[in-house]
């Protein structure tokens, strides 16, 4: 099956993106696809690269660029929640004129559009949030 | 830098409001999703239950707040094409709200009938 994840909070502080993380690698490891994972709300801080979480804790942004690198998945911030809350990549960076970007690898920044077309193209879009 | 999708794929979305609107950002986000949505041409649904009702309150002032009255564009979603607005019942009357509170028209269902629209959507945002 070909799944959308939709995560709608922020790392640590909720425990949606764990979630999400680990329903995606379940259905990667039982042969299903997933075709983008979106970001909103504070769900957009999960791409900072800045984090630094203590050593005996998990890293999510990480594990999430790790899970990408490997499996070829999208993972899109929202634009519009990106610039409320400083995520910035290097296109955002020059655009808004800020002094430096922070998106993580296998991170990318883009509108809405691409949460609508995970609803159109995905077979089941799941949200993890409150 | 939004692109239409050409795939000529119309599923059922339905954005499920159940928070007040200010307070948490939900509410404002989730119209922003709404808006963007609009241009895919998909069928859209918005219903509006538990205190998500209150998102569609007349008159709201958000002035002391330094919030943005985003309740003004509920009355914009017709030129969206964005038409079918359904309100939970039993939310409006536990909160002691009546349908002519209300900013824009709406249909007023029962949890009943708010079960089967859920039921019957393909895709669901529930913020």
């Amino acid at each position: 099956m070909i799944f959308g994840i939709l995560v709608n909070e922020g790392p640590y502080q909720h425990q949606a993106s764990d979630s999400a993380y680990l329903f995606a690698k379940a259905a990667i490891d039982e042969g299903h696809t997933i075709f983008r994972v979106f970001f909103y709300h504070d769900g957009v801080n999960n791409g900072t690269r800045l984090a630094t979480p203590p050593q005996d804790d998990r890293h999510i942004p990480n594990r999430w660029s790790e899970l990408a690198n490997e499996h070829n998945i999208d993972l899109v911030l929202c634009v519009a929640a990106a610039q409320r809350r400083g995520m910035v990549d290097p296109d955002e960076m020059k655009r808004n004129k800020k002094d430096a970007d922070n998106i993580a690898d296998k991170f990318r920044i883009s509108g809405l559009g691409q949460l609508i077309e995970a609803g159109v193209q995905a077979e089941r879009l799941i949200t993890f949030g409150d | 830098m939004e692109e239409e999708l050409e795939s000529g794929v119309v599923k059922k979305f339905l954005y499920i409001n159940r928070r007040a609107p200010h307070g948490t950002v939900y509410a404002h986000e989730a119209l922003e999703v709404v808006l963007i949505g609009a241009a895919f041409e998909q069928d859209v649904s918005l219903a509006f239950i538990d205190d998500g009702v209150f998102q569609l309150k007349k008159d709201q002032d958000t002035s002391e707040i330094n919030t943005k009255n985003f309740s003004k564009i509920f009355a914009a979603l017709e030129m969206y094409d964005v038409e079918k607005l359904y309100v939970e019942r039993e939310s409006l009357e536990s909160r002691g709200l009546k349908e002519d509170d209300l900013s824009v028209d709406v249909k007023v269902i029962d949890s009943s009938e708010m079960k089967k629209l859920i039921t019957d959507s393909e895709v669901i945002f529930n913020f």
